[in-house]
C-alpha cells in the first residue's frame, strides 16, 4: 500500500490555480522531490500535505486514511509528520537540546528517554557538543543540522522539506544534500523534498516531480528525467539541451542542416512539425568523416568557450543556419572556423512536446 | 565655520595619534561642554543639593532625615510603587491581547485598532485624566449618571478619585508602550516558528504558550517596566486625582516640597529613590532584552501568515473596541461635549451648546492662548536643538572622529533614566541660583525639554547614520569634495526623512510636557500643559476641555506630515530604546 496518496489535488486562489490537478503516490520509505521554478506551486503542495491549508478540491491520504479534503483537514499537529522550513524556524529561546527534544516532550516521553534520543540524534548530525548552545550562537549549517535532528528525532511518518538548503552557501549546500540523502538511507523516512535546484533533486531523490505553473510535467527517476524528458519544459529545466525542430516529409525528418530517416527516430507520427531534444554531451565531434550508424553532418565551429571541465562549442551545419551546442572533453580542441563533423546518434534524440 | 570644515576634513587620519592638541579636540570639548551643561551638571547638582543645608550650603544629612522622617512621606513613596505595579499590570491586560490580535491574527479592524492606539498615545495623560473625571467623578460623572438612570439606584458605583481610578487612568494612557514593544516582537516571530511547533504535534494553544509567548515575553516585560516607570514618574494625573482623593505619591509630594517656600534640598533628597528605581529597572530591562536566548533570528522565508481566529475574531475585535472605548471614544465624546457646553453638567441639550469656551480660551483669557504659543515655540526650539545636536554626535560617534566617542553616546541616552520631575529639580538646583538665574525663563524650559528628549533624538539619529553607507561619502571625497560637502550634499539629504521623523517624535511630546515644566515655568513662560493643570485646579472643565482639544487639533497636521514622510506607524514604532 502507498504511504501517501495525493488525488487530483487543486489549490485555487480566486481564479488562479496555484496547484492544478496534482496526483502523486509515494511508496513507504520513498524520497520524492518536487522540482520547478519559483512560484510553480511547490510550497503550496507541501503545505497542503502538512495540513497547514485545505485543498480546494481533491484528497490526500496517508496509510489509506483520508487526511485532507476540501471539507475536512486533520490539523498538522495530528499528522505525525515533520517539516523542515526554509528559515529553519529554530526557536531562539530554546537551546539546541530543547529544540530537538520539543517534539518528544509533546509525545510525553520520559525525561530520560528524551535525553537518550536527543543525544543519539545529535550524534548522528554531529552536534552533540553544542547541545547547550542557543541558536543565535550557531552558524547557518549548524542550524540546518539542528532543524534536521529536530525533524527526524520524532520518527515521523512523513518528512517534508521546503528548500532547506537555499540559505546556505554553495559549498555547504553541496555537503548538506549528501547529508540529507545519508540520513534518509539510515532512517528510511518517507520524504517529500521541495527545491528549485535540479542537482539537489537529482542527488537526493528516488523520483522527481517536475512542476510548472501548478501542473505536473513529469514524474520519473532522475536518470529517466534526464535521458527521456517528455516535454520541452522538462528537457530545458533539467540540464542543458538543444531543441531541434524538424518536419516529417516522405519518410524523412528534415532538420536545420541535416535529415534523419523517419524509422531511426522515436515518436515520428503523422506529418508536420516535430520537436526533438538532443543533449550537447550526446553529440560527437570529429575532424574526419565518421563511419557507422550515426548521422554525420559536415559543419563549422562558429564559437567556443573553455569551462575547465569541458569545451562548449557552437557548431553550425554547413547546410544549416542555426548552430548546435556540443560539449566535449577538455582534450578535444578545435579552432573557430575549422571544418568538423557532427556525429549524431538518432536514438539519443528525444521527442518532446 | 571654516575652522570646523578643516577639522572635519582631517579628522579620521590624524586624531588617532595622541599628544597633539589639534582642532579635533576643540570639537570634542565643545560637544562635551554642551552635554555637561545639559545632562551632567543638573544631575550632579541634584545629588549635591540633596546633601546641602538650606541657605548655608553646608554638608548635611538633614534633608534625607526630613524627606523620610514622616510616615506620610514614606507612604507616598510606597503608594507610587503600588501605583506603578497596578497600572503596569492593567496596561498589560489592555495591551497584550491587542498587540497579539493586531500583529498575528485576522481580527477585523486591525488598522483601525492601530489608529486608535495611536490616538491614545497622543492623548496627554492629564487630558485623559480630565476626561475620566468627567466620566467617573462621583455623582456627576457621566458613567454614574447613566448607571443611576438605568438602574434607578441612588448613586453610581464609579469614583475616579481613588487609587484604582488613578491606576486605571494611568494604565489607559500608557498601554501603548506595551503595545508597541509587543507588536514589534511578535512581528519578528515568523509563522514558520509556529508551524514548526505545530507539525511536531503542538496544538495552537501549546504553540502559543511554548513558542510565541516566550519569544515576545522579554518585550512584554520591557513594556511593563516602561509603564511602571511612566506611572511612578507621572505628575499630572496623580495631581488631579490623588490629591482630591487624599493620598500622595512621590511626584505630588515632590510638588509640595516645591511649594511655598521652595525646599529644593529636601526635594532633591526625596527624589533619589525615584531616580534609583528608574536606573535599576532600565538596566534590568536592557539585560532582559539582550539575553542571548532571546535574540530573535531572522532569515529568508520568515513570512508571517495571520492566525485564523474563526468566530473568535469578533470576540477579540469586541475587546479591542472595549479598550478603545475606555481610552478614546468615551473620553473624547465627553471632552467635546464639555468643550462646547455652557455647563458640562447640563448634558446634551441644544441650548447648552456654545463656542464661548473656545472664544474665552483663545481671545479673552490673559495667558491661555499665549501658553499654547509658548508650548509650540519651546517644543520647536528644543526639537531643533536636540535633532541637530544628536545628529552631529551620532555622526561623530559612528565615524569615530574623536576618541572615546562612546562617552558622548552614553551621555545622550542617559536622560532616559531621569524622570521629568527629577530632571526639573536638577535643573532648578543647577541653574535657578545666580549667576545664571534661569528659573522661570524660556531658556530653562527649552534646555530641560532638550535634555528630556535627547535620548529619542540620539537613538533615531544613530540609527539613521548607520543606514548611510560610508562609501557614499567616500565617493564624494574621492571626487574631491570635503567631508563637509559630503555631509551637506549627501548625508543630510539622505537623512531628511529621518531627521523630520526625529524632530516630530520630540516636538509632539514636548508640546504636552508637564512633569518638568510645572517645576520650571515662570509667570511669562506658562505652557499649555501647565495652563490645563491650573484650570483643573480651578474646576474649570469646560474651558479646560476646549484648551485640551485645541492642543490635540494642532497636533493633527504634524501627525499627518509625519505619516506622509515616514509611513503610517511612525509614532508607534519602537523608538525609545
Ligand atoms: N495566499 C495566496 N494568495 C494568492 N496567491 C498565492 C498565495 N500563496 C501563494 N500564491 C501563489 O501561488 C503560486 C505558488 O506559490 P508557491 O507554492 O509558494 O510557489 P513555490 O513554492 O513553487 O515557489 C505563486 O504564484 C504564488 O504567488
Ligand atoms: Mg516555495
Amino acid at each position: 500500500m502507498s504511504k501517501l496518496v495525493l488525488k487530483n489535488v487543486v489549490k485555487r486562489y480566486g481564479s488562479f490555480d496555484a496547484v492544478a490537478d496534482f496526483s502523486l503516490e509515494l511508496a513507504k520509505g520513498e524520497f520524492v522531490s518536487l522540482l520547478g521554478p519559483s512560484g510553480c506551486g511547490k510550497t503550496t503542495t507541501l503545505r497542503m500535505i502538512a495540513g497547514f491549508m485545505p485543498p480546494t478540491a481533491g484528497t490526500i491520504e496517508m496509510d489509506g486514511k483520508q487526511i485532507s479534503s476540501a471539507g475536512h483537514v486533520v490539523p498538522p499537529e495530528h499528522r505525525r509528520m515533520s517539516m523542515i522550513f526554509q528559515s529553519y524556524a529554530i526557536w531562539p529561546n530554546m537551546t539546541v537540546g530543547e529544540n530537538v527534544g520539543f517534539g518528544l516532550q509533546i509525545r510525553k516521553l520520559s525525561r530520560a528517554e528524551i535525553d537518550r534520543r536527543v543525544d543519539k540524534i545529535l550524534d548522528v548530525v554531529q552536534m552533540r557538543n553544542l547541545k547547550g548552545r542557543y541558536p543565535a550562537e550557531l552558524s547557518g549549517g549548524q542550524q540546518q543540522r539542528v532543524a534536521l535532528a529536530r525533524a527526524i528525532v520524532v520518527e515521523p511518518e512523513v518528512l517534508l522539506l521546503d528548500e532547506p538548503l537555499s540559505n546556505l552557501d554553495a559549498n555547504l549546500r553541496e555537503e548538506m544534500r549528501f547529508e540529507i540523502r545519508r540520513l534518509h538511507d539510515e532512517f528510511k523516512i518517507t520524504t517529500v523534498y521541495v527545491t528549485h535546484d535540479q542537482s539537489e533533486a537529482m542527488v537526493t531523490s528516488d523520483r522527481i516531480v517536475v512542476m510548472n505553473k501548478g501542473k505536473i510535467e513529469q514524474i520519473d527517476p532522475p536518470h529517466t528525467l534526464y535521458g527521456r524528458p517528455r516535454s520541452r519544459f522538462v528537457a530545458g529545466f533539467i540540464g542543458r539541451t538543444n531543441f531541434l525542430e524538424g518536419r516529417h516529409e516522405a519518410g524523412e525528418v528534415r532538420f536545420d542542416g541535416f535529415a534523419a530517416k523517419a524509422g531511426s527516430l522515436e515518436g515520428v507520427n503523422g506529418s508536420g512539425a516535430l520537436l526533438y531534444s538532443l543533449r550537447p554531451q550526446a553529440i560527437g565531434l570529429t575532424t574526419r568523416q565518421p563511419s557507422g550508424q550515426a548521422l554525420a553532418v559536415e559543419s563549422e565551429i562558429s564559437s567556443r568557450s573553455y569551462l575547465g571541465e569541458y569545451w562548449d562549442y557552437q557548431v553550425r551545419p554547413l547546410a544549416g543556419t542555426k548552430p548546435v551546442r556540443v560539449s566535449t572533453s577538455p582534450s578535444q580542441v578545435f579552432e573557430v572556423g575549422s571544418r568538423v563533423w557532427l556525429e549524431i546518434d538518432p536514438a539519443a534524440m528525444v521527442r518532446v512536446e | 565655520m571654516t575652522a570646523t570644515a578643516s577639522t572635519l576634513d582631517t579628522a579620521p587620519a590624524r586624531t588617532a595619534r595622541a599628544g597633539g592638541f589639534d582642532s579635533t579636540w576643540l570639537l570634542w570639548i565643545g560637544i562635551i561642554a554642551v552635554l555637561l551643561f545639559l545632562v551632567v551638571s543638573p544631575f550632579i547638582y541634584l545629588v549635591i543639593t540633596s546633601f546641602q543645608a538650606e541657605r548655608t550650603g553646608e554638608f548635611t544629612f538633614a534633608n534625607y532625615a526630613t524627606a523620610y522622617g514622616r510616615a506620610r512621606y514614606v507612604e507616598a513613596l510606597l503608594n507610587s510603587l503600588k501605583l506603578g505595579a497596578v497600572s503596569a499590570l492593567l496596561a498589560g491586560i489592555f495591551a497584550v491581547p491587542l498587540a497579539w490580535a493586531v500583529a498575528r491574527t485576522d481580527m477585523p479592524g486591525r488598522g483601525l485598532t492601530r489608529m486608535l492606539v495611536l490616538a491614545t498615545f497622543i492623548t496627554p495623560p492629564y487630558t485623559g485624566a480630565v476626561a475620566w473625571i468627567l466620566l467617573a467623578g462621583p455623582n456627576a460623572g457621566w458613567l454614574n449618571r447613566f448607571y443611576t438612570l438605568l438602574t434607578g439606584a441612588e448613586a453610581g458605583p464609579f469614583n475616579i478619585y481613588s487609587f484604582s481610578g488613578l491606576a486605571l487612568v494611568i494604565a489607559l494612557y500608557s498601554f501603548p508602550y506595551i503595545f508597541i514593544f509587543t507588536t514589534a516582537a511578535l512581528e519578528l516571530v515568523s509563522s514558520e516558528m509556529e508551524d514548526a511547533a505545530n507539525i511536531l504535534g503542538a496544538g495552537p494553544w501549546r504553540t502559543m504558550w511554548r513558542v510565541t509567548l516566550p519569544l515576545a515575553l522579554p518585550a512584554i516585560l520591557g513594556g511593563l517596566i516602561i509603564c511602571f516607570l511612566e506611572a511612578i514618574a507621572l505628575f499630572g494625573s496623580p495631581a488631579m486625582i490623588a490629591i482630591p482623593a487624599r493620598f500622595n505619591v512621590v511626584t505630588t509630594q515632590l510638588f509640595q516640597f516645591f511649594g511655598n517656600p521652595v525646599r529644593v534640598e529636601v526635594a532633591a533628597a526625596y527624589a533619589m529613590p525615584l531616580l534609583g528605581i528608574t536606573v535599576l529597572l532600565v538596566l534590568v530591562q536592557r539585560l532582559m532584552t539582550h539575553r542571548k536566548g532571546f535574540v530573535a533570528l531572522t532569515g529568508k522565508g520568515g513570512e508571517r501568515r495571520p492566525i485564523l481566529l474563526g468566530r473568535w475574531r469578533w470576540v477579540v475585535f469586541g475587546y479591542a473596541m472595549f479598550v478603545a472605548a475606555l481610552a478614546v471614544f468615551l473620553p473624547y465624546v465627553f471632552l467635546l461635549q464639555s468643550a462646547f457646553a455652557k455647563a458640562w453638567g447640563r448634558g446634551f441639550a441644544w441650548d447648552n451648546i456654545s463656542l464661548q469656551n473656545f472664544r474665552f480660551v483663545l481671545f479673552e483669557h490673559a495667558t491661555a492662548a499665549k501658553s499654547v504659543l509658548n508650548s509650540f515655540l519651546y517644543a520647536g526650539a528644543s526639537a531643533t536643538v536636540a535633532v541637530f545636536l544628536t545628529l552631529g554626535i551620532a555622526y561623530i560617534v559612528a565615524r569615530k572622529l574623536v576618541p572615546f566617542g562612546g562617552v558622548l553616546g552614553f551621555l545622550c541616552v542617559a536622560p532616559f533614566v531621569i524622570p521629568g520631575v527629577v530632571l526639573a529639580i536638577g535643573f532648578y538646583a543647577a541653574y535657578a541660583p545666580p549667576p545664571l538665574s534661569l528659573y522661570g525663563t524660556a531658556l530653562i524650559l527649552i534646555l530641560a525639554f532638550t535634555t528630556r528628549f535627547l535620548p529619542v533624538g540620539y537613538v533615531n539619529a544613530s540609527a539613521a547614520i548607520r543606514s548611510v553607507n560610508p562609501e557614499m561619502e567616500e565617493a564624494v571625497r574621492v571626487l574631491g569634495g570635503s567631508r563637509l560637502t559630503a555631509l551637506r550634499r549627501v548625508v543630510t539629504p539622505l537623512l531628511k526623512r529621518n531627521l523630520l521623523g526625529a524632530w516630530l517624535l520630540i516636538f509632539i511630546p514636548a508640546t504636552r510636557e508637564l512633569s518638568a515644566a510645572i517645576f520650571l515655568y515662570g509667570p511669562n513662560t506658562k505652557v499649555a500643559s501647565v495652563m490645563i493643570f491650573d484650570m483643573s485646579e480651578e474646576g474649570n472643565f469646560e474651558r479646560l476641555a476646549a484648551l485640551a482639544l485645541i492642543l490635540q487639533v494642532l497636533t493633527l497636521p504634524l501627525l499627518w506630515v509625519g505619516q506622509k514622510a515616514l509611513g503610517r506607524d511612525f509614532m508607534l514604532r519602537r523608538n525609545a530604546t
